[in-house]
């Protein structure tokens, strides 16, 4: 047998420095980033604003916004989780319902007889709640079940922005009369009876000028959370839950109608959806269907020519390693005239670090595939705590497109957390996992709450910088829903944020002289009156950058359908470029910057 | 050529002619390379299946770091190669048993791991299971950047039977079976304790053995030959001690509370072993990986 050696004193000592090194490494770097976290804290708004571009000032009170939003009470089945499972609904879209040139705010409540509000922007600053005048406040009557959320299209193309409101309960389409009033026409839009539903958007799959819409439900559609039959209502799995709510492509069939065609081309899902995007992914013509669920993958539905669609999430790269998927967002972060779809989900330290993603086209497209990586970890917007809606926007008009991210999931006793618990269950077997009854009682406990925001702002170069607290996004409410607007027509971007059991923010934004920028409202002839789907390529100093109108995105939300670019300090346009959903491509040459042009599509 | 008990026992593959022994053999206890092989089929299949992994890269990652270490170590220190099927499987635990979205932390965790081999030892035995040190201290010192595994095998029973029935027979083949008897029979009576303490449903608090992390750590973490006591009964005992550990942290809400307990106790085992056994014996050799009272050596996680 061959003899051992015993090394050297000197080897041992280095090997254990060597040691205490590796154990030291983690210790170094999470001070390192304490004391550089510390030292920005403190930031004023003039050296935020001299530093970052730009500074936020939350303004909801002073600018006439008292709206808090209220959560559901359901089956006393689920009391003992009350909180935990009745802990979406807030959320907000961005509309300028009635033409003014001023973009209004639609947030909607969640508790039973509660209203939803429609804050009509005066112009000046200032807000005024409007929903009852116009018919959309009362929606929320027992019985009917409580909003979710609402999108906002032009499905008639008559000029104004119809809204359907979808619930945990009943959906909803209104009619907008003018810009006056609402009509309910849900009948007649033949809208299913109940959809426990937490994602909608607007979207014209096939191009024919007529706004179709996809549903998503979270719940299956056959469960009343006021009245349960059984507790047997939770998802299957943490990862790999196939139990929840259908799918619904409605295909606006025009006057007014629509005919639920999701089965028929190949949408069949029962995963736990809770966030959904339509976009041009592959340079096709037709915009593909991101949807991010929750207990399980992401799925990507590849349209097919408007005639069909094909899921092909792991085909693509998105479909593989499950998580809590929470909201879905595109954007061209790279100026690379190329969408990005950013994903949110859970890292709680310790316990389930999922980390959220960012899918990045890989080079190379090939036979009508694209395929993504994810570059969340590269590009430093991967931990987010519970993250739920983000949003891209140029917030300080640098000419890259930054990320908001809302956090934080139930607040309630600061010094105890349900993650233990919740651990236990999510870890189970379906059996076990799926009965409601099986759950551990929340107690008053938080899970994941008193998050700080993320507000990742882009150097344009591969990465992001996390600077909420520098810049004015200091508050700790359970984020929900993220929508953005140039409430002023001034150029620069303001956020809107509803809350989970708690306020309507309105985070006003500052940013610094000498950034320009430019804006488009479009408006559809013979594509969509609302130009959902339509592309704008600006180029200028070098750059390319590509946006959408879009008919929903995020969490539970949609931003203004006007399209903001940050220009940087150029003030020069070399030329933008408009693909149509209908197909006419347009080219406008040195469009004037700081300026909001209306372009209507040419025939 | 397979060898057993590190390089010290050479197994001809070619002893006899005939198939049923030779498989009996690959059956055997002294197979190190079974449960390797047949945890990285397990691995295969269940990325396949569910992507059960954060990603291959990452775990090969881990694998590369572990492998390439313990043969610099090995040199450095004992002056000869290693046999590496223990770093493959320390490195293939830790891309298993480590989530994390960031890339850094599993080529840490590995070099952690193999690096504790070497210097926490005592009497020329290590005290610590080698991933499972490395992950206790990972989830203690940077819980914002890593967690441990906490997914499933999809969501019905069939993998999850596949998992219990090929994890029985490997540890049945390789003698370790009373080890994994032990803690889930412990574990299931202190579930049912536990819920009688807290309130919730006995489903709730058994719920976590049916996940995978469980089922490596009852069949691959806690059965380790290197750092388990030698006699069956004390096996048998600490077993029941790391349940019981495991039960307290729980009742603290401890989320990582099973790594936490094999990180507390194994330790003050090998130690009172080793105390015991100095009594009667010289201090062993400067060996990292071996140890010449074991009859068996498959390595384990």
């Amino acid at each position: 047998m061959e003899q051992a050696v015993k090394p050297s004193r000197a080897i041992q000592i280095g090997l254990a420095i060597f040691f205490v090194g590796l154990l030291a490494i983690p210790i170094v770097y999470k001070q390192y980033q304490r004391v550089q976290a510390s030292a920005s804290a403190n930031m004023g708004a003039a050296q935020a604003l001299s530093r970052y571009g730009f500074y936020m000032r939350e303004s909801s009170n002073a600018s006439g916004i008292d709206f808090v939003h209220q959560a559901p009470t359901l089956d006393v089945k689920l009391s003992h989780i009350m909180k935990l499972v009745a802990s979406m609904g807030a959320a907000v879209s961005i509309v300028d319902f009635d033409r003014d040139g001023w973009e209004d705010i639609y947030v909607v409540n969640s508790k039973e007889g509660s209203r939803n509000a429609l804050y009509r922007n005066l112009g000046d600053g200032m807000f005024r709640d409007v929903a009852a005048e116009v018919g959309l406040a009362d929606v929320n009557l027992p019985g009917t079940g409580v909003s979710t959320g609402a999108v906002w299209g032009d499905y008639g193309n008559d000029g104004y922005e119809d809204v359907f409101l979808y619930k945990w309960g009943k959906p909803e389409l209104f009619h907008n009369d003018g810009g006056e009033h609402f009509t309910r026409v849900t009948e007649q839009a033949g809208l299913p009876p109940w959809v426990n539903a937490n994602t909608a958007i607007w979207f014209d799959y096939d191009n024919d000028g007529k706004l179709d819409l996809f549903l998503g439900g979270y719940y299956p559609e056959d469960v009343n959370l006021w009245h349960l039959k059984t507790t047997k209502i939770m998802p299957n799995s943490f990862e790999y839950a196939n139990n929840g709510g259908r799918k619904y492509l409605f295909h606006n069939l025009g006057n007014g109608r629509f005919e639920e065609v999701s089965a028929k081309l190949g949408i069949n899902s029962r995963r736990w959806s809770l966030a959904a995007v339509a976009a041009d992914l592959r340079g096709t013509g037709y915009p593909d269907l991101f949807i991010a669920n929750d207990y399980g993958v992401s799925e990507l539905y590849l349209n097919e020519g408007g005639k069909g669609f094909r899921e092909a999430g792991k085909e693509a790269g998105v479909g593989f390693s499950p998580k809590s998927g929470m909201t879905a967002s595109v954007g061209d972060i790279l100026n690379q005239g190329q969408f990005d779809v950013y994903v949110t989900n859970i890292s709680e330290e310790g316990v389930l670090v999922q980390g959220n993603n960012l899918w990045m086209p890989k080079a190379g497209k090939s036979a009508g595939m694209i395929r993504y990586e994810n570059m969340a970890n590269t590009f430093g917007v991967e931990l987010g705590g519970w993250s739920f809606g983000g949003q891209f926007a140029d917030l300080n008009n640098d000419g890259f497109l930054d990320l908001y991210v809302a956090t934080g999931n139930v607040s309630l006793d600061r010094g105890r957390s349900y993650w233990y618990d919740y651990s236990k269950i999510a870890g189970g077997n379906q059996a076990i996992i799926s009965d409601a009854a099986n759950w551990p009682s929340l107690e008053g406990r938080s899970l994941s709450g008193y998050q700080h925001k993320r507000v990742w702002i882009n150097d344009g170069e591969g990465r992001f910088k996390e600077v909420a607290q520098m810049v004015g996004v200091k508050d700790v409410y359970d984020g929900r829903s993220v929508a953005m607007a140039d409430f002023e027509n001034r150029g620069a971007l303001d956020v809107v944020v509803a809350n989970q059991r708690g306020p309507l923010l309105l985070y006003k934004n500052t940013v610094a002289p000498g950034k320009h920028w430019i804006e488009f409202d479009l408006e559809g002839q013979r594509s969509n009156r609302s130009a959902i789907g339509a592309e704008v390529r600006v180029f200028w100093a070098g750059q390319e950058q590509l946006q959408q109108v879009s008919g929903g995105s995020g969490f539970c939300s949609q931003n203004e359908r006007r399209l903001h670019f940050g220009l940087g300090k150029a003030t020069v346009v070399d030329r933008v470029e408009i693909r149509w959903p209908s197909g006419i491509k347009q080219t406008l040459t040195n469009p004037h910057v700081d300026e909001n042009h209306k372009v209507k599509e040419p025939l | 050529m397979i060898r057993a008990n590190g390089a010290d026992t050479p197994v001809s593959a070619n002893n006899s002619k005939s198939g049923i022994p030779a498989i009996s053999r690959f059956f055997s206890a002294e197979n190190r390379y079974l449960p390797p092989l047949l945890i990285t089929l397990i691995l295969v299949a269940g990325q396949a299946k569910f992507g059960l992994l954060e990603s291959f890269s990452r775990t090969a990652l881990a694998i590369a770091t572990s492998m390439i270490l313990d043969l610099v170590l090995a040199r450095l220190m004992i002056r000869r190669w290693p046999n590496l099927a223990s770093a493959y499987i320390t490195g293939l635990s830790v891309g298993i048993l480590v989530r994390s979205p960031a890339f850094w932390p599993y080529a840490l965790c590995s070099a952690l791991a193999i690096t504790s081999k070497y210097v926490i030892r005592w009497r020329g035995r290590h005290l610590f299971n080698p991933s499972n040190f490395a992950i206790s201290a990972m989830l203690l010192l940077i819980p914002e950047y890593v967690a441990a595994l906490s997914i499933q095998w999809g969501n019905d029973i069939w993998p999850l039977v596949i998992v219990w029935v090929l994890g029985a027979l490997i540890v049945w083949r390789v003698r370790r079976i009373h080890i994994t008897l032990t803690y889930v029979l412990s574990f299931v009576v202190f579930s049912a304790l536990r819920s009688v303490i807290v309130g919730d449903s006995f489903l709730a608090e058994v719920a976590p053995i049916t996940g995978p992390m469980y089922q490596l750590f009852i069949f691959f973490m806690i059965t380790d030959p290197r750092t388990t006591v030698k006699s069956m009964r004390g096996q048998c005992l600490v077993a029941f001690l790391v349940a019981a550990m495991e039960m307290i942290l729980r009742l603290a809400s401890n989320v990582n509370a099973p790594f936490y307990a094999l990180s507390i106790v194994g330790p003050i085992a090998m130690a009172i072993e080793i105390w015991r056994t100095s009594k009667r014996r010289p201090e062993a050799p400067f060996r990292p990986g071996i140890r010449k009272d074991s009859v068996t050596q498959a390595p384990a996680l």
